[in-house]
Parts: C-alpha cells; structure tokens; sequence
C-alpha cells in the first residue's frame, strides 16, 4: 500500500495508506480528508476534486486528458500542477507522494 | 398534490407519445409519472412532434452526464431551452456556445463567485437576510415568495451587480421576461412584453457601464467585466453584453429564489424532517444540497447533435434537439437512493444533477448554496415553525420549475 501525503490549504497534513486501483480522491474520501468534494462522484464532470501534485511526482500521475483539461481549464486557481484527483489511478509508484489541496472547490 | 387536469394518463397512455415538453406538467406538478415510465421503458426517447417540435429526451443521471461530456457531438449551440430562439433578439451567452469561445467568457466572469470573493460578501448577505426576516408579520397569513424569496434573491442580484437598490426590482422583473416566452418554455409572457423590456435592461446596463467606466475598481459583476482584457469592450457588442447580463441575472434570480420556496415546502410536507432539522441545525449544509435536489429548480438543459450518432442503441441525427431531464435524473433510483424522498441527512447530498455536470456545470453553484444556508440558519434563529397554510401556485413553464405563491404563517421560537 502506497502512502500519500495530502495537505490542506490551512496546513494540516494527511499521510493515508493508499489502495492501489482506486482513485486518488475516492482514496482520500475514503479516508476520510476534508477538502475534496467529489460532487459527480470520479466522472471528471464537475472539477470540485481538484488539487496540486508536487512538482516531482506529476510525472508519475499521468497525464491530464481532454476531458480533464477542459474541467481544469474552468478553475480560476489553476496552475501546472493543477490535476483532478479522480482522475489518478494510485499506484504503488506513487509511493511517497505529496499532494496540496486547494482553498476552496467550486 | 393537485390532481392533473386535462393531461393524458401517464401509465397507460401510448409511450411514444408521452411529451414531457408540456409546461402544464410542471404548473400542475403532475411530471413524476411521466418520467418515472420514460426512465423504466425508455429512459433515451424520442418524441416525433410537439409544440416545440421533435426532440430525444435524456431521462438517467448517468446518461445526462455522459451527454454534458461530449461537448464536440453534443453542442450548447444554438441554445440550451427546447423552443428554438426568437429571431427578435439574438442574445450572445456563453451557457449557449462551445468551447473555445464558451472557456474564455466564463473564465472572466467566473472569479465574481469564486468562494474567495464570496466569504468577503457573506457579512452583508447576512444583514440582509436579517432584515428581510425582522421585518416579517409574525402570526399571520402571508405570502412567502413575495417577501423572502424574490425579495431574498433581488437584493443579491443588486448587490452582485451594484445595481440602484430603489430599482432593484426591475432586475427580478428581467429575469421573468428572459425565461418566460411561449415559444421558448410555453410561459405566459408576449413577445412584445419581452421585447419592450429586454430592450429597457440593455439601456440601463449601458447607462450603468459608462457611468461606472473609469471610477475606482469595485468587485461588481460590471467592474469586473470592464477590467478583463477580455471583456473590456463588450459593451460595444450589445447582444453579447446582454446575454452575459441575462445569464448571470437568471442564473442568479429564478433558481435561487425557487430554492428559497421550496425548502419550505419540502419542511412542510416532511415533518420528520423539519424535526431532525430542529434538533440539529448543524444539517443545514447538507440540506441546502437535498433541498436545490428535491426542487431541481431547472427542469432542462437541451443540447443540439453535431452528427449523427448512435447513443445507448438509438440513432440520432445531426441537428437533433437532445433535452437532458435534470428532473428525472435527481430522481434516478439507480444512482439516488429513494430519490423521491425529502433526507436532510443524506450520505452525499452534494450528488444531485440539478447544476448540471461538465464545463457548463453551473459556475454559481457555490453562491446559491450560500445564500440558502444563510437563510437557513437566521430563519433557525427566529422561528419555531415556518407553516404553509394554502396550496402553492406553480410557474408554467417546461424550464422553470417554480412557484408564484406560497401561503405561510410564522411561528416566532
Ligand atoms: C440553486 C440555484 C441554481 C441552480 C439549480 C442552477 C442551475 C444551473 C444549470 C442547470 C446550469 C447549466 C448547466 C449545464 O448546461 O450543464 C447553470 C449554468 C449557469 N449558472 Fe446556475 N444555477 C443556480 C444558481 C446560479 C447563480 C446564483 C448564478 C449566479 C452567478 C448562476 C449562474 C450560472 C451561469 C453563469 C451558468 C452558465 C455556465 C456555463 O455555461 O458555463 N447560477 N446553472
Ligand atoms: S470528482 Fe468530479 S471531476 Fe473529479
């Protein structure tokens, strides 16, 4: 089991032991973190899974896909490490890997 | 309930020819039937003609979503209601165009409601919630939509666009006249009425633009569009400017104020409800989700295909209308468990399609939950009871799901 580290915008830190297969934000949902909304549920149609993969370990996540650029491209705090974190498939190469959260979904 | 005057028999009735369209389903709050036959027989069907002429409904959550996905075969153009536009008054809005022109308008108004903007704007939503409620006859018969919930949602509109709060009801009167055409939803509102007054809010927008060109930059809608690069000028290409004006006026009008209708409704029919809300006013978020839910304040959203194309077995054609149900889907047992109830507490109330999904998701979703759960927790604050005393008088509409009048009497705690 991977472990994911996964900050909130006011600081706290949530390091969850990850289940390889899933979603990274049906992992932190699951877990129980506060700051993802998930509101359509991993459909990558309403971007209120947002979040920022640090630098070094968005390679390792993939790729963002048409769908999730178009969503992505609707956020007004976007940045290059903006990914939709129902659209990361948890792997154990993701072992380690730190993940910001954003101050608010929308 | 009211019973349906003058509709068809919804379960025995031809399927073929079962025509949600029809704006009296929704006045006499007759639709469940219809939908719930659609969704069990046919949940993609197709009606061959109607006042609006021949269109695909869309009647499963999951189905909607995959449609909002594929903006390239499924085009928000040339407009997003069942009856083509009027050619009077081609209004340009950005809820009807596609990627790429469809991104870049929304990306210049959307920071108006990012939540940042919001938190700052919450204390005076607040005093204004209190003062509308304060000054509520305790005790006796009144009617709710006129003084909460069109007087709730206008001065947030004003607020929203630093509009002359003493003509601030010209905004609400707007909003009736941009979503109320026969031809568009079946409404009761004249083409000329429409017109005539359209035409009045782009002269008063304008007025406005140049008034406030220059000054010190405010965090109104205005200003904000006047400070974007992109948007700068858009006061010169008046249909778009228009439309962008409609949209944020009946995106921000209607709906919420339909919410604010509904929600007591909802209470009133579900008392076990309005205890656990009592006992726990710690529910309001969530129940804010489960009321816009439960209300689905836009019935539809319509989508036109771009090519033919085979969907879930059906062949549909290129330049097809294809009207995705928000209705229907909010009441999709296969994703919404006892979709029909009124829960207050549910799992995961925020997975509801009433603001529809993908880049259209409705960009003033998080504005809408805040002024309902304001509202919430000062009518908590106040009163014990918030009683419907008389049948609501709904809105006739296939778009709108709305009321006129609400009768209610006050219970102070
Ligand atoms: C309970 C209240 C509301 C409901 C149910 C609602 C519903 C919707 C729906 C269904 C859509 C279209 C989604 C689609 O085509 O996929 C939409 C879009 C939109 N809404 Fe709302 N809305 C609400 C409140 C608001 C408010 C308060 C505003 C004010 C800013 C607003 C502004 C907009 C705008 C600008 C769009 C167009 C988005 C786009 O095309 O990208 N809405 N809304
Ligand atoms: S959960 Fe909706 S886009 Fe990720």
């Amino acid at each position: 089991m991977p472990t994911i580290t996964l900050i909130e915008f006011n600081g706290t830190s949530h390091a969850i032991e990850a289940e390889t297969g899933k979603s990274l934000m049906q992992n932190a949902i699951d877990n129980g973190v506060p700051g993802i909304d998930a509101d359509c549920g991993g459909a990558c149609a309403c971007g209120t899974c947002h979040c920022f993969v640090e630098a070094a370990w968005l390679p390792a996540t993939g790729s963002a896909d048409a769908m999730e650029e178009a969503m992505l491209g609707m956020r007004p705090d976007r940045t290059e490490l903006s990914r939709l974190s129902c659209q990361i498939s948890v792997s154990d190469e993701l072992d380690g890997m730190v993940v910001h959260l954003p101050e608010y979904q929308m | 309930m009211n019973q349906a005057v003058g509709l068809p028999d919804a379960l025995t009735m031809p399927l073929a020819q079962i025509d949600v369209s029809d704006p009296r389903l929704l006045e006499q709050d007759a639709w469940r039937p219809y939908f719930a036959r659609l969704r069990a027989e046919d949940p993609v069907h197709f009606l061959d003609g109607s006042a609006f002429g021949p269109f695909w409904s869309i009647t499963l959550f999951e189905d909607i979503v995959a449609v909002e996905s594929d903006t390239g075969t499924f085009s928000s153009a040339p407009t997003i209601l069942i009856g083509d536009l009027t050619d009077d008054l081609p209004v340009d809005m950005f809820i009807a165009m596609d990627p790429p022109k469809h991104d870049v308008q929304r990306r210049a108004v959307q920071p108006v409601v990012a939540p940042q903007n919001l938190a700052a704007m919450e204390v005076l939503i607040r005093a204004r919630v209190v003062d509308i409620l304060d000054g509520l006859p305790l005790g006796e018969r009144f009617d709710w939509v006129e003084q909460v919930s069109i007087n709730l949602t206008t001065q947030m509109l004003s607020t929203l666009f630093d509009f002359p709060f003493e003509e601030r009801r010209k905004l609400t009167y707007w909003s009736d006249l941009a979503t109320g055409s026969p031809e568009m939803v079946g409404g009761d509102i004249s083409e000329e009425e429409r017109l005539t007054g359209l035409t009045d809010c782009l002269q008063t927008f304008t007025r406005i633009w140049h008034e406030r060109k220059g000054r010190e930059a405010g965090f109104d809608m205005i200003s904000l569009l006047q400070r974007d690069t992109n948007t700068a000028d858009i006061v010169d290409r008046p249909m778009e400017y228009l439309g962008n004006l409609m949209l944020l006026i009946v995106g921000g009008n209607d709906t919420t104020r339909n919410s604010a209708t509904g929600g007591v409704l909802a209470l009133n029919q579900n008392p076990a409800e309005y205890d656990k809300l009592r006992a726990n006013p710690g529910l309001i978020p969530g129940m804010v989700s489960e009321i816009i839910r439960w209300q689905t304040p836009l019935a539809h959203m319509r989508r036109t295909a771009t090519r033919d194309v085979e969907f879930r077995g059906r062949q549909i054609r290129k330049g097809d209308k294809v009207v995705l149900w928000y209705l229907s889907g909010n009441r999709d047992e296969s994703v919404i468990e006892h979709a029909d109830q009124f829960i207050i507490d549910r799992k995961n109330p925020r997975h509801h399609i009433s603001f529809g999904f993908g880049i259209h998701r409705c960009m003033g979703n998080r504005l809408a939950e805040m002024q309902l759960r304001i509202l919430w927790e000062e009518i908590m604050r106040r009163f014990q009871r918030v009683e419907v005393v008389g049948e609501p008088e709904r809105v006739r509409s296939n778009f709108v799901r709305g009321y006129k009048t609400l009768p209610v009497r006050l219970h102070p705690l």
